[in-house]
C-alpha cells in the first residue's frame, strides 16, 4: 500500500521571501527549477548561485562553498526532487558539519518541473528524518509560517553545525521568475561579491 | 649509450621516485595552493589521502560517490579555494551527468584518477569502466591527460593544474595501472 503524505499548504514564493527579507551576509545557492525561481522571484542579488541543472548537487555546492568561506553563512534553498538525488550527499555534508552551512528543502511532494508527478516524500519520506540518520543534529520540518519565521532566524544565529529545514509548501508551480542562465556570468558576479578575481 | 647503460640510467632516474611519488604529488599539490580535497578511496590514492588527511592546511571530504566532488569543487572555487578530486576510473561513470556542471560554469576541476581494468587487471569488472574512461570523460568536455611513469606524473599533474586553476579549464589526470602496480589478490 502506497501511503500519501499530506499536503503542505505554505504558499513557496512567500516562503523563500520570508527566508530572504533579511539578507544581511547570506550567500544562497539556489537548487534546478521552482527553487532558483522563488530566489529569483525574492530578489536577484549578486550573493546568488541559481542552478539550472546538475541535479543532486545543490546542497554538496553549499558544502564546498561553506568549506572555503568558514566566515560566511551559506543558505541552499532546494526542493525535494532535487534534495532527493543528493541524499548521499547529507551523509558527506554531515561528516564535515561546517556551522555556517544550512540547508532549506522546499518540500511539496512532487516534481514540479515535469509535470507534478508524485515524489519520495509524496510516498511518505521524511527528508528531515533522513538528515538526522545522517547526523545533522539540528533536522526539523515546518508546515506553517510561525515555523517559517524559526527557520529564518536560524539563518542568522549561531550553531554548532550543519542545520537542515524542510518546509512543506503547497503543489503549485507560480509564474516563473526566471535568472540568467549564462552560468559563467552567474559564477563571475558571485566572485566578485566576495572580492574575488575574475579571469 | 648502450641500450643496458639507458636503462641503468633510467633505473637510477627512477628508483627515488618509484617509491616517493605520493609525497612528490603531495608537494606538487601544495605548491599549486590547493585547499580542499575530496575523495572515494583508492589503493593507488592511500597515500595522497592520508598526507592531505593529516594536514591542518587542507580540508578533506570523503564522498558517498565521485559526482559529489563535481559539486564540492564547484562551491570551493565559488568561494575561492582550489580543490582537486581524488577518483577511480570506475567513478568517472559516476560523475557524468555532474561534469556539465564545471564545463557550463568554466570552473577550475582537477581530478586525479586511478586507472583499473587495463594493465595485469585480475577483476574483470574494473575493465568496461577501465576501457571507457578517457572516452567518457573527453565525451564531456574534460582535457585528458595522462601519466604512466612517477616523472611524467608529477610533471603532468603540475601542468594540470596550471590549466585548472590559471585557465580554468576541467583536467583529469589518468594515473596508470602500469604506473600504479597490479593489485595483489
Amino acid at each position: 500500500m502506497v501511503k500519501h503524505m499530506a499536503q503542505g499548504a505554505l504558499d513557496r514564493r512567500e516562503v523563500v521571501a520570508r527566508l530572504l527579507a533579511r539578507r544581511d551576509g547570506l550567500l544562497v545557492v539556489s537548487g534546478l527549477g521552482s527553487p532558483t525561481y522563488d530566489v529569483h522571484a525574492a530578489g536577484d542579488h549578486d550573493g546568488n548561485y541559481y542552478l539550472w541543472g546538475a541535479m543532486g548537487a545543490a546542497a554538496l555546492i553549499g558544502l564546498g562553498l561553506a568549506q572555503a568561506q568558514p566566515d560566511r553563512t551559506v543558505v541552499v534553498i532546494t526542493g525535494d526532487g532535487e534534495q532527493l538525488m543528493g541524499l548521499g550527499g547529507l551523509a558527506t555534508i554531515a561528516v564535515s558539519n561546517p556551522q555556517n552551512l544550512i540547508i532549506v528543502v522546499i518540500d511539496n511532494n512532487h516534481f514540479g518541473e515535469t509535470g507534478m508527478q508524485v515524489s519520495h516524500t509524496g510516498h511518505g519520506l521524511d527528508l528531515a528524518a533522513v538528515a538526522q540518520s545522517c547526523g545533522f543534529k539540528e533536522a526539523l520540518a515546518v508546515r506553517d509560517m510561525k515555523g517559517v519565521d524559526e527557520v529564518a532566524r536560524a539563518l542568522h544565529a549561531e550553531a554548532s553545525g550543519a542545520r537542515f529545514f524542510v518546509i512543506k509548501v503547497k503543489a503549485e508551480n507560480p509564474a516563473r521568475s526566471l535568472p540568467s542562465r549564462d552560468a559563467v556570468h552567474i559564477k563571475n558576479r558571485f566572485r566578485a561579491h566576495l572580492g574575488l578575481g575574475t579571469m | 649509450m648502450t641500450r643496458e647503460d639507458v636503462a641503468k640510467r633510467k633505473n637510477v632516474d627512477r628508483a627515488p621516485l618509484e617509491a616517493e611519488w605520493p609525497a612528490q604529488l603531495y608537494r606538487v599539490l601544495k605548491a599549486a595552493q590547493v585547499r580542499q580535497v575530496s575523495y572515494v578511496p583508492d589503493a593507488g590514492h592511500s597515500e595522497l589521502i592520508r598526507l592531505f588527511g593529516a594536514d591542518p592546511g587542507v580540508v578533506s571530504n570523503v564522498l558517498t560517490t565521485e559526482e559529489e566532488g563535481i559539486a564540492i569543487a564547484t562551491g570551493a572555487w565559488l568561494g575561492g579555494s582550489r580543490s582537486v578530486l581524488l577518483l577511480q576510473s570506475s567513478g568517472v561513470g559516476n560523475c557524468v551527468n555532474m561534469l556539465s556542471l564545471v564545463t557550463m560554469t568554466r570552473t577550475p576541476l582537477l581530478m586525479l584518477v586511478t586507472m583499473r581494468g587495463e594493465w595485469a587487471e585480475f577483476n574483470p569488472w574494473q575493465v568496461p569502466m577501465g576501457l571507457a574512461t578517457a572516452p567518457v570523460l573527453t565525451a564531456m568536455g574534460i582535457r585528458v591527460m595522462r601519466a604512466d611513469t612517477p616523472r611524467d606524473l608529477i610533471e603532468t599533474v603540475e601542468s594540470a593544474a596550471t590549466l585548472a586553476y590559471e585557465a580554468e579549464q576541467q583536467v583529469a589526470v589518468l594515473l596508470s595501472q602500469r604506473l600504479l602496480g597490479a593489485k595483489k589478490w
